[in-house]
């Protein structure tokens, strides 16, 4: 279960942000902002997939760099919320 | 005056006061002010020199503030560039403005290192966060170069104010970056205009989201020290509710928005109307925002006062609208900055009647000396009228006025697409997606979004029939900025012509789009 949601998030991330970089991975505690993958509306992306994907209503007030900043911190948020 | 005094001035009138707030440091004005004197004292030890260019190549942070102001100490000019710039177009700038220094950040440092290659004039490079002497030829880290004494203040003979103070690159419809040069006049006379309308005092907050790459971004760096104001720098509204969050803990005064922003928090469903009383005002400039968003955004922010405003790099502002006017004309950018003019004319120079669509130009002390090193281009900006004694600024924008003088913008006279409050030049994606294997013929339009303002589209012909979206996409977002890659890929088989041959950017029709979320 647990490898599942990294493996979906990774995927999702991989075919929307990721094929623009040069590079082969992202660690799961990579900091998505720092690392040049996500933007403004690579966030309300995310979100749109977060909601459908996993059937969440994510707040605006969850909406912040501590739960979405990076693929465990994703995970992390997800299995908070659906716990 | 010159830029530089305005960090003098604060720090002097307010030595303890709160000038920077980075991340989870903050900055007194004396501190900044110290800062840029012992930087400036260590890019004048390594050879800068009064007018020498010297590139800042950062993101949002504490030491790119630092920077301005210690190059403007040694007496050279500053040209701040985007962090995500490509190796060969921050070569290009290089070449084009022969760099004789560079400031810059441990990750970019591979980008630098590589643009630095073809760029021989660059002697000196300013690395923050490097861990060891950093390896690229004249490699200095930065926090080295703060350690050391500072520089007394400038003489006459090192810097005066007609001097460049700073040259800010900007999209050209030949897809060629052009550099507008800005003296230290220019750049004191729309600070101060600005300040002026916007009412800025030293007890404003000021929250900078904009690259400071971007002139809208830069000035709130400027503004902030001008007025003795404290600056809150923040690197992206990836997390609007972030933002959000230091706009209450900082009680945060002053907010530039460009149009993305503000569709962006506008998309927020718990915003509560009234929650942040401290904020005094909202800019928003770039392009003009719906009247819809206006309408939420006064409705979110109810003691705040909105400026619709519009500029272009060539003058750094043009026009703001007083907040009071908003209710009455709320797709008006407004009247002509403080002590400066703007009107429209026709294509034979001779101002137009309210109504009658004509470019807009603007005089005054704000605007630039020309584009660096490139007369043709300077010629066509900047032109000449028998009746007045400095030159005209035709901004290639169509725009007409109201009877009472409000201008109104219309179109763009070229094919610029104003995307994310930024200017991008088609032709300059063009010619990336050119350099692509496989690609035939290549054009790159706007198509309405309604977070983006424009989004890009590239419409292409490939020989190639494996190519796929992802791989044309990729292959952008290696040769230009985050901004400039398309969001959209066709493929075609043909692209529609002109008489003579060439491809028509107007021809192409833009696709309906998915309706925003």
């Amino acid at each position: 279960m647990q490898t599942d949601i990294e493996h979906k998030i990774r995927q999702f991330i991989t075919d929307n942000f990721l094929f623009r970089e040069d590079r082969a991975a992202l660690s799961d505690t990579e900091s998505l902002l720092d690392a040049g993958v996500i933007d403004s509306t690579g966030v309300l992306e995310l979100v749109a997939f977060l909601e459908t994907e996993f059937g969440l209503a994510v707040d605006d007030a969850d909406i912040v760099p501590e739960n979405l900043d990076s693929i465990s911190k994703i995970a992390g948020y997800i299995k908070g919320k659906t716990a | 005056m010159r830029v530089e005094q305005f960090l003098q001035d604060s720090s002097r009138r307010f030595p303890e006061k709160l000038a920077v707030v980075a991340g989870d440091k903050r900055f007194t004005f004396k501190e900044i002010d110290d800062a840029s004197g012992r930087l400036a004292a260590a890019l004048g030890r390594h050879g800068v020199m009064r007018g020498d260019r010297v590139v800042i190549f950062m993101d949002n942070r504490w030491e790119a503030v630092v920077s301005i102001f210690a190059v403007l100490k040694a007496g050279a000019v500053f040209s701040p560039i985007n962090p995500s710039t490509k190796a060969d177009k921050l070569a290009y700038m290089l070449k084009n403005c022969r760099a004789a220094a560079l400031i810059t950040l441990e990750p970019l440092l591979p980008v630098a290192r590589d643009a630095m290659a073809g760029a021989l004039s660059v002697k000196l490079v300013v690395v923050t966060g490097a861990a060891d002497k950093p390896d690229v030829r004249g490699g200095v880290r930065f926090e080295d170069a703060l350690a050391g004494p500072g520089a007394g203040p400038l003489t006459d003979a090192a810097g005066f104010e007609p001097d460049l103070a700073m040259l800010i690159y900007t999209s050209g419809s030949t897809g060629v970056p052009k550099g507008v040069m800005m003296t230290h006049q220019n750049v004191v006379a729309a600070a101060t205009s600005i300040t002026t309308y916007l009412e800025n005092t030293p007890d404003d907050i000021i929250l900078n989201v904009l690259p400071i790459s971007f002139d809208y971004g830069l000035y709130q760096v400027l503004m902030a020290m001008r007025v003795g104001a404290t600056l809150v720098l923040e690197k992206s509204f990836a997390f609007p509710q972030a933002i959000l969050n230091k706009i209450a803990a900082e009680k945060v005064t002053g907010l530039p928005l460009v149009p993305t922003m503000a569709a962006i928090l506008l998309q927020m469903k718990d915003v509560k109307p009234g929650a942040y009383p401290h904020l005094r005002y909202i800019t928003n400039t770039a392009a003009a925002l719906p009247p819809a968003h206006i309408t939420r955004l006064q409705e979110l922010f109810p003691q705040t006062r909105l400026y619709s405003m519009y500029g272009v790099t060539e003058c750094k502002r043009c026009t703001y609208l007083p907040p009071e006017q908003l209710a009455k004309r709320p797709g008006s950018v407004g009247v002509a900055i403080p002590g400066t003019e703007a009107y429209v004319v026709d294509d034979a120079g001779q101002r137009v009647s309210p109504g009658t669509v004509g470019e807009l130009v603007i005089r005054g002390p704000h605007v630039m000396q020309g584009y660096w090193e490139d007369p043709d281009a300077t010629g066509r900006a900047l032109r000449r009228v028998a009746f007045l004694t400095e030159k005209l600024l035709h901004t290639g924008d169509l725009f007409r006025a109201d009877e009472e003088g409000f201008l109104y913008f219309v179109a763009r006279k070229d094919d610029i697409i104003k995307t994310r409050g930024e200017k991008v030049s088609p032709k300059e994606i063009e010619n990336v997606l050119y350099a692509l294997a496989g690609i035939r013929e290549a054009a790159v339009i706007g198509v309405p979004d309604a977070i983006l303002g424009m989004a890009i589209k590239a419409v292409v012909v490939s020989t190639n029939a494996a190519m796929q979206e992802q791989d044309v996409i990729r292959h952008c977002a290696r040769h230009l900025e985050e901004f400039m890659i398309p969001k959209f890929v066709e493929f075609r088989d043909a692209l529609p012509k002109t008489d003579s041959g060439k491809i028509s950017r107007r021809l192409i029709d833009p696709q309906p789009l998915e309706a925003a979320k």
